[in-house]
């Protein structure tokens, strides 16, 4: 049993099929990608005996989509945020987070959001369909809101930590003291 | 610390988060390689509710072959069984959203690998990473899309989905077996407790290894890697949160503000969960009046026809039971009322060991108009034709003047304004 353990277990299995085992043309990489294809195409054939070409539109161009439009799109708003605010401002999160937030609830629940099939909802489910973006808009409100006390929160604290006098700005013993070794860098 | 040597051609200093790296891919990684399996086994699982192999009638897509080894026929018990599978399935799909596309993003400089293919091998591996990519985007937009009722998609969902599935499920399985170690080496490389402990001001890039996934030109950080993992986590968290409640019913229903199952529709014994209405399915006032009849038929030509007043008459039984939707919204448990199915049975001639039955609807359009329910789904006491629900007659949209309810059984299979019920052997195609 240990014997088998130690030839065929997970340490084993790491050693034999570790990444240099499986060199792009290791053999046995092959075989495993050729088995997927094979899957793929049975799957496949099946799944594109309807609408073949707008099958295959929609599964490479949600991956191009995805990859080429969406990704550099808010990479690059990511970045023009960044650009725009003050060097180094440590508020950026306060933004990027409820947009983040905000941006993921829209991109699930668009189409409801957008009343994209209102009549067809409201027939199905016998409820109004135009509740959905009230409440996003509020939900986004909400989240931006949250940020910015958040925030304000985080300033008076800093504040009032920098707050000259004995008394009320130094630490209770023992706490809020900044580690040993390189001090928290200030912000130029 | 040196770079790989980098070509003028390298377009990875495109990309330059300092978070982007081994490690943090591999702890996205690692949740999906947790969660989608189990989106995998709970779809497959909806698919086999359908019980599919009992009959064309049931069958969403057909032509399956060897990708449907493993289906069986669909037990009544526990009677919550599609309810928590479906629920679980949406619910889960739809929380991993934000965790695919971090790990999309994390992984997004090696798009841009140049040369693009440097082997036979490596061009085969990112055909696979191909159909992986477009594969899961594909699954996860058509069922967010199903789930809303906006069928813009090319086809059918049930094959679009199943398929598809079986597609995403090839590629990942190869890219698992391909990874697999360099993600478990990747993990090993930082401590997590640590890496939860450092601030934005504190994090630096990992050390670049041979993934090619940290930047060469990294930014100054202005977000930590616990940042990033919270923020991603938050995502999550916040789409559960719109979302769980139209699957857990009760009182967290309304906490599903953006789920379209969130609300129910007005209040009394008929307040519950509707997902087709008589305006939906062309229901007519004069199909559900008082010239409905019920015609119940068996294998030996038997056949009866019955007023709802004359049901109302039979022996009558209760039973609590949920109804379950595909789309991932359930009701919790409501009292329906009515005459068992196996009792029908019996008045035309299937006393003992009652078969399987064919249930149809009066409704003019939809695809769930007809469906065949197992000798097991007929034999349970608790599958009833309803005639009341929570004390009080079923209303219009929730199937009267008579519907079928099954423990267990998906939503749509739980027919409603039946007319019709032929036990044992019918002709498929009447």
């Amino acid at each position: 049993m240990k014997a088998a353990l130690r030839r065929f277990g997970p340490r084993a299995a790491l050693r034999r099929f570790g990444p240099r085992r499986l060199e792009p043309e290791s053999p046995l990489r092959l075989v495993l990608l050729l088995c997927s294809f094979a899957l793929t195409g049975y799957a496949g054939l099946r799944l594109l005996s309807g609408d073949w070409f707008g099958i295959l539109l929609w599964i490479v161009g949600a991956a191009i989509l995805h990859d080429l439009v969406l990704l550099p799109l808010y990479a690059l708003a990511d970045r023009a945020v960044g650009a725009a605010l003050p060097a180094a401002a440590r508020w950026i999160n306060h933004v990027r987070v409820p947009v983040f937030l905000s941006g993921l609830l829209l991109l699930v629940w668009f189409p409801l959001i957008l009343g994209r099939q209102e009549r067809r909802y409201e027939n199905a489910t016998g409820l109004s369909a135009d509740v959905f973006w009230p409440r996003w808009l509020l939900i986004t409100a909400g989240l931006f809101a949250a940020s910015a006390v958040w925030l304000a929160i985080r300033v008076v604290i800093r504040v009032w930590r920098r707050r000259p006098g004995p008394r009320r700005g130094a630490p209770a013993a023992g706490e809020r003291k900044p580690p040993a070794g390189p001090a928290r860098p200030s912000r130029p | 610390m040196s770079h790989p040597p980098r070509t003028h051609r390298d377009r990875r200093a495109l990309w330059r988060s300092p978070l982007r790296g081994p490690w943090l891919t591999s702890v996205f990684g690692v949740i999906l390689l947790f969660g989608l399996p189990v989106l995998f086994v709970t779809g497959l699982l909806s698919y086999a509710a359908y019980n599919p192999e009992l009959s064309p009638v049931n069958d969403q897509t057909p032509d399956k072959g060897l990708l449907g080894f493993y289906l069986f026929t669909w037990p009544t018990n526990p009677s919550w069984l599609y309810r928590v599978n479906q629920g679980v399935h949406v619910t889960l799909g739809i929380v991993l959203v934000p965790v695919l596309l971090a790990k999309l993003w994390s992984v997004i400089p090696k798009l841009f690998t140049w040369p693009p293919v440097r082997s036979v091998g490596h061009g085969l591996e990112r055909l696979s990473l191909l159909a992986l990519v477009g594969g899961g985007l594909f699954e996860f937009a058509t069922g967010v899309l199903n789930v809303q009722l906006d069928y813009i998609f090319p086809g059918s969902f049930y094959p679009l989905h199943f398929y598809g599935a079986w597609i995403f499920m090839a590629a990942l399985v190869v890219h698992v077996a391909l990874r697999f170690p360099t993600m478990v080496r990747a993990l090993r490389s930082r401590d997590l407790r640590a890496e939860l402990r450092t601030r934005a001001h504190d994090t630096t890039p990992e050390p670049p290894d041979e993934t090619g996934l940290v930047s060469p030109q990294p930014a100054a950080p202005t977000m930590s890697r616990r940042g990033a993992l919270a923020m991603v986590g938050t995502g999550s968290f916040a789409l559960l949160v719109v979302t769980a409640g139209q699957s857990i019913g009760g009182s967290l229903r309304e906490t599903a503000v953006l789920a379209p199952h969130g609300r129910n529709p007005g209040s009394g014994p008929n307040g519950f969960q509707i997902n087709k209405t008589t305006m939906a399915v062309g229901i007519r006032a004069r199909d559900i009046g008082p010239d409905w009849r019920l015609t119940v038929r068996g294998t030996t030509g038997r056949e009866t026809v019955l007023t709802r007043e004359q049901l109302l008459r039979l022996p009558r039984h209760g039973a609590a039971l949920p109804i379950a939707c595909v789309e991932g919204w359930s009701t919790s448990d409501q009292r329906w009322d009515g005459v068992r199915l196996a009792d029908l049975a019996a008045l035309v001639g299937h006393a003992d060991r009652p078969p399987r039955v064919l249930v149809e609807s009066v409704q003019r359009h939809g695809s769930f108009r007809r469906v065949v329910l197992s000798d097991v789904q007929v034999r349970d006491p608790r599958s009833l034709l309803a005639l009341r629900v929570n004390g009080a007659d079923l209303s219009p949209d929730h199937g009267y003047p008579a519907r079928v309810i099954v423990p267990g059984a998906p939503g749509v299979h739980n027919t409603k304004w039946v007319g019709r019920l032929t036990f044992g052997n019918f002709e498929e195609t009447a």
